[in-house]
C-alpha cells in the first residue's frame, strides 16, 4: 500500500545491473572517472563475462525485490570469450518470456551492449533504464507483499 | 538419455490449484542434461511460481529439492521428512520418475511438471534428437548403427521408400533420408552386402506393454 501511494515520479527504483568485467563494468568505472552523473538506483554486480548470467540469477533478483534488471555485455563480435554476450542475449530473451508469463512487464529486463571505452554510453543506459522502470512503477512482486 | 520438456506454466499452475504447500522435485540425471528438470530448472520454476503468487496475492509455499535420480527408490529416501511437510509433489522427472515417486509416497498427490518425449541424445548445442524407441529387438547390426525404426518416419525395415528426393525425406524434406544414411554408412564400413538380404518383418509383439525383465 505504501508503495502504491508514492507517485511514479517520487518512486526510486532498485535496478540490478549484471555487468561484464571486460566491458560494461569498466565502462561504469570510466563513467565514474569521467565524473559523469548517472542515477544512484543502479546496483552493479560484476560478472567474469555476461555469458555467465543465468535465467535463475535474473529471476532471483526480481524475486528479492528488484524493480528492474539489466545485463550489459561487450559489443557483438568483441566478447573476450567469443560468444558469451550472444548467449547472455538469448538467456535475457528467455527470462523476458518467463516474466511475461507470470504477469511481470518484460520491459523491466533489458540487455545492453557497451564497450569498455563507452563511459558516457553506460551512464546513458543507466538513465534510460531508470526512467523506464520509474515509469512502470514499483515491481508488483514486492508491491503485493 | 530420456528427453523431456517442461509443461507450459499455465498448465502447471492449473494442476497446482488447491495445494498450499508444494515440493518441486527435480531429477539430476537425464532431464537435467536436456534442461528440463534439473536443480536449475527447479529453481527457475519455483521462483516463477513464487513471483506469480505474489502478483496475484496468493501465499503458497514452494519447496525445492533435487535428487540424483527419481527412478530409483534408494535416491528418494532423502525426501521422507520433507514429504510430511507438503501436500503435493510436483515432479520434474520423466514419466518414470513421476511414477517412482508416486509409488514410493502413495499418500500424497504426485503431479508431472514435464512432458516426456523420447530416448535420444544431444546432436548439437541445444538440439536433442530421438535415437531409440525401445523396440526390444535391436537390428542396428544390420543397419550400420542407424536405427530406421526410431529415425525413419515410416519405420521401414527395408528402405528407402520411393518418396525420398535428393537424399531428403518426403515426410520432412529438411531431414536426410535415414535409409540413404544407412546405405552411406554401410558403404563406408564395407558392408553393403548386408542390404542384399531382405529383412524379415519386425516382431512388434516384443514392444507389448508393460514390459519387465528379471535378472
Amino acid at each position: 500500500m505504501e508503495h502504491e501511494m508514492i507517485s511514479k515520479n517520487q518512486f526510486e527504483p532498485v535496478i540490478v545491473a549484471f555487468c561484464c568485467h571486460y566491458c560494461a563494468y569498466a565502462a561504469a568505472d570510466l563513467a565514474g572517472v569521467m565524473r559523469l552523473q548517472y542515477p544512484t538506483n543502479i546496483r552493479i554486480i560484476k560478472l567474469p563475462c555476461s555469458g555467465t548470467i543465468d535465467v535463475l540469477h535474473i529471476l532471483k533478483a526480481f524475486e528479492q525485490g528488484a524493480d528492474g534488471v539489466f545485463v550489459a555485455g561487450c559489443l557483438k563480435g568483441t566478447c573476450h570469450f567469443i560468444e558469451g554476450n550472444i548467449r547472455a542475449e538469448k538467456r535475457v530473451a528467455q527470462a523476458k518470456a518467463i516474466l511475461s508469463e507470470i504477469g511481470l512487464e518484460a520491459e523491466r529486463l533489458e540487455m545492453f551492449f557497451v564497450s569498455a571505452s563507452e563511459g558516457p554510453q553506460f551512464a546513458n543506459v543507466a538513465r534510460k533504464m531508470t526512467d523506464k522502470v520509474r515509469e512502470l512503477g514499483p515491481s508488483p512482486v514486492k508491491r503485493k507483499r | 538419455m530420456i528427453v523431456a520438456k517442461q509443461k507450459p506454466l499455465e498448465e502447471i499452475t492449473k494442476m497446482l490449484e488447491g495445494y498450499q504447500r508444494v515440493l518441486i522435485l527435480g531429477c539430476g540425471t537425464c532431464v537435467a542434461v536436456c534442461f528440463a528438470g534439473g536443480e536449475r530448472e527447479v529453481g527457475i520454476l519455483a521462483s516463477s511460481l513464487r513471483m506469480a503468487d505474489k502478483i496475484s496475492g496468493k501465499n503458497r509455499l514452494f519447496r525445492e529439492h533435487t535428487v540424483e535420480r527419481q527412478c530409483e527408490w534408494e535416491f528418494l529416501d532423502d525426501l521422507n521428512e520433507q514429504v510430511k511437510e507438503v501436500n503435493a509433489i510436483l515432479s520434474l522427472g520423466c514419466g518414470v520418475g513421476v511414477q517412482a515417486v508416486a509409488e514410493r509416497f502413495p499418500d500424497i498427490p504426485v503431479l508431472p511438471g514435464l512432458n516426456t518425449l523420447f530416448m535420444g541424445m544431444p546432436v548439437q548445442e541445444g538440439v536433442f534428437a530421438e535415437r531409440c524407441v525401445g523396440c526390444g529387438d535391436c537390428m542396428l547390426d544390420r543397419t550400420g548403427g542407424i536405427c530406421p525404426i526410431a529415425r525413419c518416419p515410416k519405420g521401414l525395415v527395408n528402405g528407402p521408400c520411393g518418396g525420398y528426393r535428393d537424399g531428403k525425406c518426403e515426410v520432412d524434406p529438411t531431414r536426410d533420408c535415414t535409409w540413404i544414411q544407412i546405405y552411406e554408412r554401410l558403404k563406408k564400413v564395407g558392408r553393403l552386402d548386408i542390404l542384399y538380404t531382405p529383412q524379415p518383418l519386425k516382431d512388434y509383439s516384443k514392444m507389448g506393454h508393460p514390459r519387465s525383465i528379471i535378472l
